[in-house]
């Protein structure tokens, strides 16, 4: 066989040899990430902890029992989160490549996915499972080159109105309208009403606490460096990761009095946090070993972070409804 | 025989393009399969980073953004050493073996880093500094193995399979994503495969062209600097740069396409779809077309086209239809310009020192556009982007229409002509 001939043919059998491995290796993946049978029952009762777990699989426990064996939801997503009945999902679509958000109830989906623009990075539902918000990392975005954007877009799944993303609202600081163009929003948390809501706004390198107003399309300045918010299911504080010095940790605002008390996580967090009750918040964050798992703190500043789930990722515990109201609806 | 002879003959179109695809040699079919399993591989990279280091490390973006600027620095550095090492071994093959199988290795050491930063900044690092080093050898290869009068349809056909690579990178990994839970390292692996058998078909199915040590002049650095003082290359460099200068950066315009489509941020994701397919589609007739009216037309042409986008934007047509137009004359642009400036300069420069040439001219664009992209979002911040497209549409026709009427090299580029 001439040289030529003998490459040609250590060519072909170097490529099938490849394409073996590499067609292999993804096949007994996905065979090993069969989903078991067990599927949750269609909603979660109040109490328990919806998260995903390793494999990125909705799953749930009950949260007073976080290490009993989960039972696995259909849906794969890259966040989610969980309240009044309804999950939005943020998960991958393959053609044409991208990212959206699914909306379920149970397992369900009540409406059309949404198309997001860019990588998932926070997801939120109203307490009553009406609105759902979502925040991406859009790269590529050189408005300001080397660095990513944000963007953040409100769905009413009752509706089927999309609030459009937040660059659209009308937004105000110290009662002046705030218009750069380098304005980022992130991180959406609702109030009750399924009109109100907080998020926050980056812009000049400082950032804003935003309260929303859904019904008037207007964002209102109403602190500074709180990001992420998440509004406890009282309606009285709000969980938050704040910049000190250089690395994100978690506090509650009390939004009667302003005071702002530091949580008992020396951690850097990089999460939006979930209330487990009106006393307690759980977030992800790396674990020693550096597997992003669920720990919970007080909210008051004192204890200890514990430990909630290890190998699992956006946290979400089913409250009783209408908690902060009398027993309007069963 | 020459196309243009062809046509003048008057045959019939048909004929005319069965004749041009036979005439693209195998070894450049084979580069472009390279590119082709190559930008597969390293596209699903780029697109799932975001998510790995999000949801697979738990690590920020932050340090994702950080190290974007010092890429684009660090691969125009190792673009022009690559054209360098290979003019000066001789080996174009060789160096770009090297910086093909370091993008491989690249997508191995992913998983071996794990969650530390620094060791996925060093596993990017060393997959796009293989990209940086083989751009030049490969465009050399491609032109070694075809006749001048061919190369516009050869890096046609090169862009065309290397584009269709970039817009199924994306695809395969999404879909990976969606299929399996814990995808990392199915990612990770399928990614390596890939950028394995492009460096197999680079090995076994293309040809390098040696030349004995004896008969080819030795190449120094300062060779490659003295290449500047040359006149066609100087001109076509300089006239890259400052087109480039003038090139908003397609973040911009995909943006100020959405809002003329108003169909919402939704639609911002699948707009460079749009370009990369006109692209896809048009490199190779507009390959062909360089090829029968001379390279340098079509480029300056593209830029028209380019202007004529900015222009629409500017205008602020509203509606679908202004939008696709933009979308169609952008990736016209693309092919009117990428492989078809490489087409024209290839030839113009001595064979010895080829890569060197085309790496100073492929930096210089590449650094300029970076500057262009900067100047645009400056602009659009202190101004608007439709105001920020009009002066740019205005500064592109003023830089077509002075590379028109005084082309690089005259002489040659009316005998292509006539």
């Amino acid at each position: 066989m001439s040289g030529h001939r003998l490459r040609i043919v250590a060519g072909i059998c170097s490529i099938a040899a490849l394409v073996g491995a590499g067609g292999g290796y993804v096949a007994w993946a996905i065979a090993a990430d069969e989903r078991p049978a067990a599927i949750a029952p269609a909603t979660a009762e109040p109490g328990t902890l919806v998260f995903l777990d390793h494999g990125r699989a909705l799953s749930q426990v009950p949260v007073t029992d976080p290490g009993a064996a989960p039972v696995r939801r259909a849906p794969t997503c890259l966040r989610s989160y969980t309240a009044g009945g309804t999950t939005i999902c943020l998960r991958t679509v393959a053609v044409p490549a991208g990212f959206e958000a699914a909306f379920l109830r149970g397992d369900k989906e009540i409406a059309e996915p949404v198309r997001v623009d860019g990588t998932p990075s926070r997801a939120r539902v109203s307490p009553s499972g009406r609105l759902t918000a979502w925040t991406v990392f859009r790269t590529g975005d050189s408005y300001n080159p080397g660095a990513f954007a944000t963007t953040t877009g409100i769905y009413d799944t009752r509706t089927g109105t999309l609030h459009g993303s937040l660059e659209d609202f009308a937004v105000l600081v110290d009662g002046k309208p705030y218009q750069r163009e380098d304005r980022n929003f992130w991180g959406v948390t609702f109030a009750a009403d399924d009109r109100t809501f907080y998020a926050t706004m980056g812009s000049a390198r400082r950032i804003w606490l935003l309260r929303g107003d859904l019904a008037s399309r207007t964002l209102t300045a109403v602190g500074r460096d709180a990001e992420c918010p998440s509004l406890s299911p009282d309606g009285t504080r709000l969980a938050y990761k704040k910049r000190v010095g250089t690395r994100w940790r978690l506090h509650v605002r009390d939004l009667g009095t302003g005071r702002e008390t530091p949580l008992a996580e020396p951690a850097e967090i990089d999460d939006q946090a979930a209330w487990v009750d009106d006393a307690t918040v759980a977030y992800a964050r790396p674990d020693d070993g550096g597997r992003v798992s669920l720990f919970a703190v007080p909210a008051d500043g004192t204890g200890a972070p514990r430990l909630l789930r290890r190998d699992a990722s956006s946290p979400a515990v089913v409250q009783r409804p209408d908690q902060s109201h009398s027993q309007a609806t069963p | 025989m020459y196309l243009s002879t062809t046509r003048a003959a008057g045959s019939p179109v048909a004929a005319n393009g069965r004749l041009g695809a036979a005439r693209v040699p195998a070894t450049v079919v084979a580069l472009g399969l390279v590119s082709f399993f190559t930008d597969i591989s390293a596209e699903m990279v780029t697109a799932f980073l975001p998510m790995y280091l999000l949801y697979g490390l738990g690590t920020g973006l932050l340090n994702l953004g950080l190290l974007d600027g010092l890429y684009t620095g660090a691969g125009a550095l190792l673009r022009l050493a690559g054209g360098h090492l290979a003019d000066r071994s001789a080996r174009p093959k060789a160096v770009a073996m090297a910086g093909y199988g370091l993008s491989a290795a690249g997508k191995l050491l992913f998983p071996l880093v794990g969650g530390s930063v620094a060791g996925i900044g060093a596993a990017v690092s060393v997959d796009r500094a293989g990209k940086g080093l083989r751009a030049a050898p490969r465009d050399a290869l491609i032109t070694a193995a075809t006749p001048p009068h061919a190369l516009g349809a050869a890096f046609g056909v090169h862009r065309a399979l290397d584009t269709a690579g970039a817009l199924l990178g994306p695809v395969t990994v999404f879909a990976l994503v969606a299929a399996i839970g814990d995808a990392y390292d199915a990612v990770f692996v399928t990614s390596f495969c890939l950028a394995m058998i492009g460096v197999v078909i680079l090995a076994c199915f293309v040809r390098d062209r040696r030349v004995a040590p004896g008969t080819r002049p030795k190449v120094s650095l300062r060779d490659g600097r003295r290449l500047l003082a040359r006149r066609p290359l100087r001109r076509v460099a300089a006239y890259a740069t400052m087109l480039g200068l003038v090139t908003a950066g397609d973040a911009f315009l995909f943006v100020g396409v959405q809002r003329q489509t108003g169909l919402g941020a939704a639609t911002l994701p699948l707009l460079p779809l749009a370009t990369s397919l006109v692209f896809l589609l048009a490199a190779v007739p507009l390959g062909k077309l360089a090829d029968r009216v001379g390279g340098w037309k079509v480029f300056v042409a593209g830029h028209a086209l380019l202007a004529a986008a900015y222009a629409l934007l500017a205008a602020a047509w509203q509606g679908p239809f202004a939008a696709l137009g933009v979308l169609l004359l952008h990736g016209l642009f693309y092919a009117a310009t990428d492989g078809v400036l490489m087409a024209h300069l290839a030839p113009r420069v001595p064979e010895h020192l080829r890569a060197s040439g085309l790496a100073i001219t492929q930096t210089g664009q590449a650094l300029a556009r970076a500057g262009g992209t900067i100047a645009f979002g400056a602009l659009a911040a202190s101004w608007d982007l439709r105001g920020a497209f009009a002066a740019f549409a205005a500064l592109l026709v003023a830089g077509v229409l002075a590379a028109g009427a005084f082309p690089p090299d005259p002489r040659r580029a009316r005998e292509a002509s006539s």
